[in-house]
């Protein structure tokens, strides 16, 4: 298992493959007669240590490609590369696997298990890869204290505020040390001052060098990110430094009309 | 993921929802009980039916008059037949006509009146021979048993059953004290050791007299000859059916009759006696099995449709573990030991409950219940297969679930 997910390419690259390759990316859904083609040939690469935030109306295909980076979901076509693996010919148990070690997600809804304490929602990712009790929880508690809550280990979700609960979620993200933090839509839950507080977090995360991908359609958000790819349409629309993101007055550039995105705020 | 973590989740997760889960496993729980109970009724029914027929006696062969047919049941004129005799008796005692014999005793018994003043007592009283109490195995208490004289002489000599003796003269001391039978004045010799009661009879409420005064004296008439049972002793275990050949090859000879079919007295052994009376038993185990098997099935489906309802109420949970890179084994295997946890608390419920019945129910029941061991852990292995039987298509649809479907659900 472990031969196939440091593959040939990991080795035969001099320097450090790139986190994300995405070439040619298409993904189609069938519904009986109805073909939708969710991403029509996206390329999409991602050095180590980037700070990306991919942002896009509902129905561009940003959930899609969201999916697809995360290994949630393969691609009907095209090739995808993670940290040099080749995931296109990977089964499920191998998508798991590599979901384990290489990326730590972060969700919108939090997605915390409410009857397990803080530590032991952190341990998850540990737990599955066979990393034995008394480790994960010394690597929960200080991925815990990485996020400022190394007094709340033993606090359920339902104890903490939502931010809060947001940071247990990001140290859960952190504590395998996977090479790709995925977070969709990680303050659309959250009111501004646990917004600032997470972001403040990602800036941290990302000057210590983590690799960062940030789906959002918020452009305060998607500010904070040094590099903004743009999706419409299951293409990528534009993809540049964050500081695109302001017209030539100052003022922050909306793509996409706020009326598409009023279903996606909760 | 160990399968002590995997054990703990389990656990975890049902004392989430004790009340529904407790629910859940009611059907298991009443099952297990009643598989518990059902076995140690049968046990107890068999060892109350074997203590109350080897209370006759050990290594008997009972010889009655009349005949039955084991299918068809009781033909008639069985028990009241006279066609054995004292004389068959007598044949049977013969050790070169049957070697494997070692003694025989014939009882003519009937029931009759005791008289002790105003007290008066009905028993069975009975007259046989001398060899009555080694066949029996009974002894006696105080005094002694009635001899050879006794039989040669018609003396009007009784030993008395110790419940007997007791309500005649009001203590089972009786020895030297008269009482009369059809206005016969007897004399205690002899007072019989208490052997308890049996499910049939009650073996301390009896007299015991010669034969020869029996036949003279009490019952008289034509069917003077005639005995109510003759108890074969064999030499030993081994022996009792070669003891069995030779009763009923030689009393077959004696009564002139070459069809065994046509014999005109029955043969059975003890253990014929506790096949017989166990067989009604056996029906009703197999009905009380039939309702725990039931049981067991409803509470089996009881545990699929409450783990369906926790894989849908889970979705999310099994969308974030599979995210989190649990591999469907790994949820399939969450979910089986959710529902065996489940199967094994309602067995572990269940044998509590049928042992506790098993204590208390006795005393309502006037039948012993014997727990066994066997039939608990069994039925505890039971309830844990159930539960992982009945668990398998819900684990498989949660390992099966889509990551990002989970994920999204509501």
């Amino acid at each position: 298992m472990t031969a196939t997910l440091t593959g040939p390419s990991a080795s035969a690259a001099s320097a450090t493959p790139p986190v994300i390759d995405l070439r040619a990316g298409r993904k189609t859904y069938t519904t009986g007669s109805i073909t939708f083609e969710a991403l029509r040939g996206v390329d999409v690469r991602i050095e180590r240590g980037e700070y990306v935030a991919i942002m896009g109306p509902s129905g561009s295909g940003k959930s899609t490609l969201m999916n697809v980076l995360g290994c949630l979901d393969v691609l009907t076509s095209g090739s995808y590369r993670l940290a040099g693996h080749d995931v296109g010919d990977l089964d499920e148990v191998e998508l798991a696997q590599i979901r384990n070690e290489e990326i730590g997600f972060v969700f919108q809804q939090f997605h915390l298990l409410p009857s397990l304490a803080s530590w032991r929602n952190v341990e998850l990712p540990l737990m599955y890869r066979g990393v034995p009790r008394h480790e994960r929880r010394e690597r929960a508690a200080l991925a815990l204290e990485r996020v400022g809550l190394g007094d709340r280990l033993d606090n359920r979700p339902g104890e903490l505020s939502g931010g809060q609960q947001q940071r247990v979620a990001v140290a859960r993200a952190l504590v395998g040390e996977p090479a790709l933090i995925l977070a969709d839509e990680p303050t659309g839950n959250l009111d501004t001052s646990s917004t600032e507080d997470v972001l403040a977090l990602f800036d941290e995360l990302h000057a210590q060098g983590r690799t960062i991908v940030l789906i959002t359609h918020e452009p305060e958000v998607a500010e904070r990110a040094r590099r903004v790819v743009r999706v419409r349409d299951g293409l990528i629309q534009g993809d540049g430094p964050a500081s695109a993101l302001h017209d030539d007055r100052g003022y922050l550039h909306h793509p996409t009309s706020h009326d598409d995105d009023t279903q996606e705020i909760r | 993921m160990s399968w002590g973590e995997t054990l703990a989740t389990g656990w975890h997760a049902i004392r989430a929802h004790s009340m529904r889960s407790l629910l859940t496993v009611l059907g298991i729980l009443i099952g297990i009980a009643a598989v518990i109970l059902t076995v140690g009724l049968g046990l107890g029914t068999q060892k109350d039916v074997s203590a109350s027929i080897s209370s006759l006696g050990s290594n008997l062969l009972i010889v009655s008059p009349g005949s039955t047919t084991s299918s068809a049941g009781i033909r008639g004129g069985f028990g009241s037949s006279t066609t054995l005799t004292t004389s068959d008796a007598d044949a049977l005692s013969s050790k070169t006509a049957a070697p494997d014999v070692e003694a025989v005793a014939a009882e003519k018994s009937a029931s009759e009146s005791l008289v002790n003043g105003d007290t008066n007592w009905t028993t069975t009283v009975v007259g046989t021979s001398t060899s009555w109490l080694d066949v029996r195995s009974r002894t006696v208490s105080e005094g002694r048993f009635l001899n050879a004289a006794d039989e040669n002489d018609r003396t009007t000599n009784v030993v008395l059953g110790s419940e007997t003796a007791t309500e005649l003269f009001g203590s089972p001391r009786a020895v030297g004290r008269t009482l009369t039978i059809n206005d016969v004045t007897f004399t205690v010799v002899g007072v019989l050791e208490s052997a308890g009661s049996s499910t049939s009879d009650n073996l301390d409420d009896t007299a015991v007299v010669p034969m020869s005064t029996m036949q003279n004296t009490i019952v008289g008439g034509t069917s003077r000859t005639a005995v109510s049972t003759v108890y074969v002793k064999a030499v030993g275990t081994d022996e009792i059916s070669a003891a069995y050949q030779e009763t009923q090859n030689l009393l077959l000879n004696l009564h002139g009759i070459t069809d065994a079919d046509d014999a005109d007295f029955t043969v059975s052994s003890q253990d014929a006696l506790v096949s017989t009376a166990t067989s009604v038993y056996r029906t009703l185990t197999v009905l009380l099995t039939g309702i725990a098997a039931l049981s067991l099935l409803v509470g089996g489906i009881g545990v699929m449709n409450i783990m369906l309802v926790s894989v849908t109420e889970r979705t999310r949970e099994i969308g974030l573990r599979k995210a989190l890179g649990a591999p469907p084994v790994a949820i399939r295997r969450q979910f089986l030991t959710e529902a065996s946890v489940l199967g094994l608390g309602g067995g572990l419920i269940g044998a509590a409950l049928g042992i506790a019945s098993a204590k208390l129910l006795p005393s309502v029941l006037d039948s012993s219940i014997i727990v066994s061991p066997t039939a608990v852990v069994g039925s505890i292995v039971i309830a844990v297969g159930i539960g992982l039987v009945f668990g398998v298509y819900p684990a498989v649809r949660a390992a099966r679930l889509a990551p990002i479907d989970a994920l999204r659900s509501e």
